[in-house]
């Protein structure tokens, strides 16, 4: 019995090593983040063209993928009442976070950027007022309503009335700029 | 005798006056107590019975006539079957003398409980307790977290919801505990009888932080409920000095007033508990932290070291803005 | 007449007999018959109900060994208020996997496995009904706890309680996988135990010895047929409930979301509709091993017989309209909750007469107090406290103070422990010289059982007290200064002797297994058909299927048991009687070994993994699944001889 069905659970372990570990990560307090978001500016993340676009920022793969920051992020949410402009992903007053149009990027630490200054038309900036560890947690939910992250780490339905499809049914939208021209 | 039992259980293992079922400070508390004793009673008399036949069973050998070989594997004493009638009327009695003594304490329970003078919503978070009076004059409403304060002797409704997962309402020493399901209400009734300090106790696995989700209960004369009450409808006491001021300010512009309400403050947060009247609780987050300046220090400086993935966040204060902002709470009485 | 003359006879239309084999020669050939094929190959294909038996309860003694040591690490963080040994999510993951592991990985699957094990010997028939499903039932349990603990050791353990109250699992609360494979792991040994408890059911009904009436049937058995009808009807609700809590998380369907007309309370009905009975299906093998135990070593039959069967069978019915005590609090109608306090108290009567008699079975007879037998007392002192406490919780206004406290944490474990782990620990110290041909050492024997006898009362008493002083279940800590210190402090204490009790009781079954004193056939002089097999019995369980005419066959017939003859020697066959009076009825061909319940499970198990990732899995991991069945079901063709050998 032994050496076949030991190697067979060794591939097992391998395989759900491979999907297991990032998502399932929980981490209470923000690591290695400064909690609260410094009142000088933080870098800018848009870049015309896209060519130059810098490299992602470390702290993405903390927050990427990981199924308790999207979690918090999906509270958080509906707490800083982000429905109200941007509705479940649909938009409204605010525009649809759900479809192929990032604006101001849809990488997570352009939309972190986005969160903490705030954006022209409307969209409120939330430097001071939530931790970097929250901006990063909401940034990563905002992320998965256009279905750019994992589909296990992302939760199907809140326990709240339905919105929207389900969420691990949500498919992948690319990361387009808006035209400007387009409202 | 349903005071003896609870003492009895109190010296056993001398232990506590305030979160304790034996207790029986509530009217529902008492009628607990009444009807364990009854329970115990008869169990233990019932278990003294079992336990003496078996030992009685063991420690005889049989040797009389009825021993016909070694292997005597058919025939029963003709005191079996009479036995085993007796038995079985004598459990069956029990079990129904048992079951209608249930079925009146209950009754009594919904009939003490069916003129409320009081009514109290409970609103159950993850790891926290959203309390709030309400009055038919709306704006005399109070609204509070973690505490409840009662008048002795009036009998209290309390509609019981939850915001996100199931919880459960308990506070032993008055009455038993009721669950909170999120899309449903619920209720308790209380009626305490006894003026004193109790605690309850979050009593259904709500998540990662159940252990510290408590309540303190302060049951106390009607006159020193009515004074705490009324300064409850107070507003927030405005900061008297400069540090007091600067904490001020950092609470209603910063991360703070996200989350918390100050009532005649701009910081007017609906999803974290009310802090008006911070300063005058037992307790911080739920009764994780008894009520006194380190901890207020300890909690706001870093509340995921004190209870480890509750919703609120560290923030990173700098030794000043966290000089200023215990300064500030402490004057929220 | 001779082979010559044969030859030259017309050939036949119908089978005739062919030679008849006896003694030595007869064994011979059954057992080459019987036997597996050779090598791993062999190993995995085996239908053989005593290899599946056996390994069924070897497995449920590792995970018992596994949630037991879980137990300790618990018990170590209790030990003192304020602890901070095992933070909040550690000790969450721990207490599901201790809860689930001990309910779905070791109280079920060890009755059925000792059920398995024993059914067909009882009855005095080679082989279960439906081999290749009972196989496939192991190796499918044994998947369920393999995804279970493989997911603990990656530290993606489920941490929402082992009964998983939506919404805390589910898809907004219940974070990440941990939930889904918690639901999926039941979903597997759901299947495991209704595919066994079929098989055992068949094998009770249709494949007794002729003359076993279901009046002559040993109470083992019929406590098996109770617990394998309500197995069959009660795990369906927990699979529904958990498939509809996965579908839930993985496609976003509404069942427990109350802002969409779905409604939390439904887990929990469906749940406890299952929970109850469950509880039942792990007790009442138990006390069918007490009735085997008491009325071997009181040597005399059980007294009243039929009193204990109604109390089974009432048992096993009255169970199913219990449930909703376990949801006192939630704030049901009252006049509903009067119905079920009723039935809950009900429901210990059937067990009281069952007490009665075994109480006056050892009153009439001459007990001898051997180490089974001990065990046996140890229960009856340990498990009516656990009654008698659920009793008193059966009352609603003593339950809403109590539920949720280390009260019901205490009470539960006074009737499994007591109620079933004792008579299991009897059981096995019992059967074992059957299973291997060596005798337990008695001395080992009477240290593990007061050592567990007294530290269970050690670890276990003091939880009533610290129930009743505010304790809640499922907390990582208390505070100090709530006289919670000395009760924790103590059941600590217990646990740790428990363990050592467990761990004495192991070494003892490993060590004697190897040295211990070899044992006849029947070592206990008992009176069932178990104890006419060899220790360990053949792979052909008996050379000739006996005949029974009363209920203690090796007491009244012995040497002289008159045996069936005429069964094929060089095929599996099995004889099948009828299902009241067990007449003969016809004959049956029973499965060879086969490797495709293994080859199904591993099917299966693909599926099910990949379905907690994305429904696709279960469009294409039927196919697989497909192909297996269609491999294991295909007809073989049958080329019986014309004039076979028998016995």
């Amino acid at each position: 019995m032994s050496l076949r069905f030991r190697s067979s659970i060794a591939a097992l372990a391998l395989v759900l090593v491979l999907v297991g570990c990032d998502r399932e990560q929980r981490q209470t307090r923000g690591k290695p983040l400064a909690e609260t978001i410094p009142a000088s500016a933080s870098p800018d993340t848009v870049f015309p063209g896209d060519a130059n676009l810098p490299k992602a920022d470390p702290r993405a793969a903390a927050y990427e993928g990981n199924a308790a920051a999207i979690s918090e992020g999906q509270r958080l949410y509906n707490w800083m009442n982000c429905s109200g402009c941007h509705f479940h992903g649909g938009g409204g007053m605010g525009v649809a976070l759900m479809d192929d149009k990032w604006r101001y990027g849809g990488r997570i630490d352009q939309i972190v950027a986005t969160i903490v200054e705030g954006r022209p038309n409307g969209m409120p900036s939330f430097r001071g007022r939530l931790t970097g560890q929250q901006v990063w947690q909401l940034a990563a939910y905002v992320r998965t309503l256009s279905g750019q992250e994992r589909k296990d780490a992302v939760s199907a339905r809140a326990d709240e009335v339905s919105n929207t499809p389900p969420q691990t049914q949500t498919k992948r939208e690319p990361l387009n700029p808006a035209d400007s021209a387009e409202q | 005798m349903r005071r003896g039992a609870a003492w009895l259980v109190l010296l056993l293992t001398g232990c506590n006056s305030y979160q304790n079922a034996l207790g029986g400070d509530g009217a529902e508390g008492a009628n607990f107590v009444q009807l364990f004793t009854v329970f115990m009673v008869v169990c233990t008399v019932m278990y003294l019975i079992v336990a003496a036949a078996l030992v009685f069973a063991l420690w005889r050998r049989r040797r009389t006539a009825l021993v016909l070989d070694d292997r005597t594997h058919h025939q029963t004493s003709r005191v079996v079957r009479p036995a085993l009638a007796a038995w079985t009327a004598l459990i069956g009695t029990g079990l129904v003398v048992l079951t209608i003594a249930s079925f009146f304490t209950d009754r009594t329970n919904a009939a003490q409980g069916s003129k409320p003078q009081i009514k109290i919503t409970v609103t159950a978070n993850q790891w926290w307790w959203d309390v709030q009076y309400r009055l038919p004059d709306v704006s005399r409403n109070v609204r509070t977290a973690n505490e409840i304060h009662l008048p002795v002797g009036i009998p209290v409704k309390v509609t019981l919801k939850s915001n996100d997962v199931i919880h459960s309402f308990w506070i032993p020493n008055l009455a038993g505990k009721q669950d909170l399901i999120p899309g449903r209400q619920t209720d308790a009734q209380l009626l305490p009888r006894k003026v004193g300090l109790y605690r309850g106790q979050c009593a259904e696995f709500c998540g990662v932080q159940h252990a510290q989700m408590a309540l303190d209960v302060m049951v106390e004369s009607k006159e020193d409920f009515l004074r705490w009450y009324a300064g409850q409808l107070k507003p927030a006491t405005a900061p008297a000095n400069s540090l007091q001021l600067a904490g001020y300010r950092y609470f209603t512009t910063r991360e703070c007033s996200t989350c918390h309400n100050i009532g005649g403050t701009p910081a007017s947060g609906q999803v974290a508990p009310d802090l008006t009247h911070f300063a005058s609780r037992r307790s911080i987050a739920a009764g994780t932290l008894p009520m006194a300046r380190g901890n207020v220090y300890g909690w706001v400086a870093d509340p995921q070291s004190q209870k480890p993935g509750n919703r609120m966040p560290t923030v990173g204060l700098s030794a000043n803005d966290l000089h200023a902002l215990v300064a500030y709470l402490e004057t929220l009485k | 007449m001779n082979a010559a003359e044969r030859a030259k006879l017309p050939p036949a239309k119908v089978a005739r007999d062919g030679p008849r084999l006896t003694g030595a020669k007869l064994e011979e050939r059954l057992a080459v018959t019987w036997s597996n094929p050779p090598g791993f190959i062999g190993w995995l294909s085996s239908v053989d109900h005593k290899d599946i038996g056996r390994r069924y309860v070897i497995t449920a003694l590792a995970f018992l060994a596994l949630a037991g040591a879980l137990a300790i690490v618990m018990r170590l963080q209790l030990s003192k208020p304020d602890n901070d040994l095992i933070g909040a999510a550690r000790y969450n993951e721990i207490f599901t996997m201790h809860g689930t592991t001990m309910m779905f990985l070791f109280a079920v699957p060890v009755m059925q496995g000792m059920q398995i094990y024993l059914t067909p010997l009882m009855l005095g028939t080679r082989a279960n009904a439906f081999p290749r499903l009972n196989a496939f039932s192991y190796w499918t349990y044994l998947a369920g706890g393999l995804l279970l603990w493989i997911a603990f050791v990656l530290n993606i353990a489920p941490d929402i309680g082992w009964f998983a109250y939506p919404p805390l699992s589910g898809p907004q609360y219940g974070v990440g996988k941990r939930a889904d494979i918690w639901a999926q792991m039941v979903t597997f040994t759901e299947i495991a135990a209704l595919a066994g408890a079929v098989s055992l059911t068949a094998t009770i009904l249709k494949q007794r010895a002729p003359g076993m009436s279901l009046g002559r049937m040993p109470i083992f058995v019929w406590a098996t047929l109770v617990t394998s009808l309500m197995v069959i009807f009660s795990m369906p609700s927990v699979a529904l409930a958990s498939g509809m809590l996965l579908s839930d998380r993985l496609v976003g369907t509404h069942f427990y979301n109350p802002a969409e007309q779905g409604d939390a309370l439904l887990w929990q009905h469906l749940f406890w509709f299952f929970g109850h009975p469950e509880v039942y299906i792990i007790f009442l093998p138990a006390t069918g091993f007490v009735s085997e135990i008491v009325a071997t070593f009181s040597r005399r039959t059980i007294v009243f017989y039929p009193i204990v069967v109604m109390a089974l069978v009432a048992t096993g019915i009255l169970a199913f309209g219990l449930w909703v005590h376990h949801m006192f609090a939630t704030g049901l109608p009252r006049i509903g909750y009067s119905f079920y306090t009723a039935a809950s108290m009900a429901v210990s009567i059937p067990t009281g007469l069952q007490i009665f008699c075994w109480i006056a079975t050892l009153w009439e007879g001459r007990p001898r107090l051997q180490v089974p037998l001990l065990y046996v007392i140890g229960f009856i002192f340990t498990f009516v406290i656990g009654g008698l406490t659920g009793v008193m919780i059966a009352a609603v206004p003593l339950d809403l103070q109590l539920h949720d406290t280390y009260f019901i944490v205490a009470h539960f474990h006074y009737v499994l422990i007591g109620g079933a782990v004792f008579p299991l620990l009897g059981a096995i110290t019992y059967w074992f010289p059957k299973a291997t041909g060596r005798l337990m050492s008695e001395r080992l024997g009477k240290i593990s059982f007061w050592m567990i006898f007294l530290g269970f009362q050690l670890a276990f008493f003091p939880m009533h007290i610290a129930g009743i002083n505010g304790m809640p279940r499922r907390v990582y800590t208390y505070p100090a200064g709530m006289g919670l210190e000395l009760p924790n402090l103590l059941s600590s204490i217990g646990s740790v002797v428990v363990a050592g009790a467990v761990l004495l009781f192991v070494v003892n079954l490993i060590m004697s297994a190897r040295a211990g004193r070899v044992s006849p056939s029947n070592p206990w002089d008992a009176p069932s058909l178990e104890w006419a097999a060899t220790c360990p019995p053949a792979k052909y369980n008996f050379p000739h299927i006996p005949i029974v005419d009363s209920r203690t066959p090796l007491w009244d017939a012995g040497e002289k048991m008159a045996v069936v003859h005429g069964l094929r020697v060089n095929d599996r066959e099995l004889l099948l009687t009828t299902v009241v009076s067990a007449t003969p009825d016809m004959r049956e061909p029973s499965a060879e070994p086969s490797l495709w319940p293994f080859i199904g499970t591993l099917a299966l198990t693909v599926m099910f993994v990949c379905s907690i990732f994305s429904p696709w899995a279960v469009v294409f991991g039927i196919v697989p699944v497909a192909v297996a069945l269609f491999a294991w079901f295909w007809p073989k063709s049958l080329n019986p001889e014309r004039e076979p050998v028998i016995s």
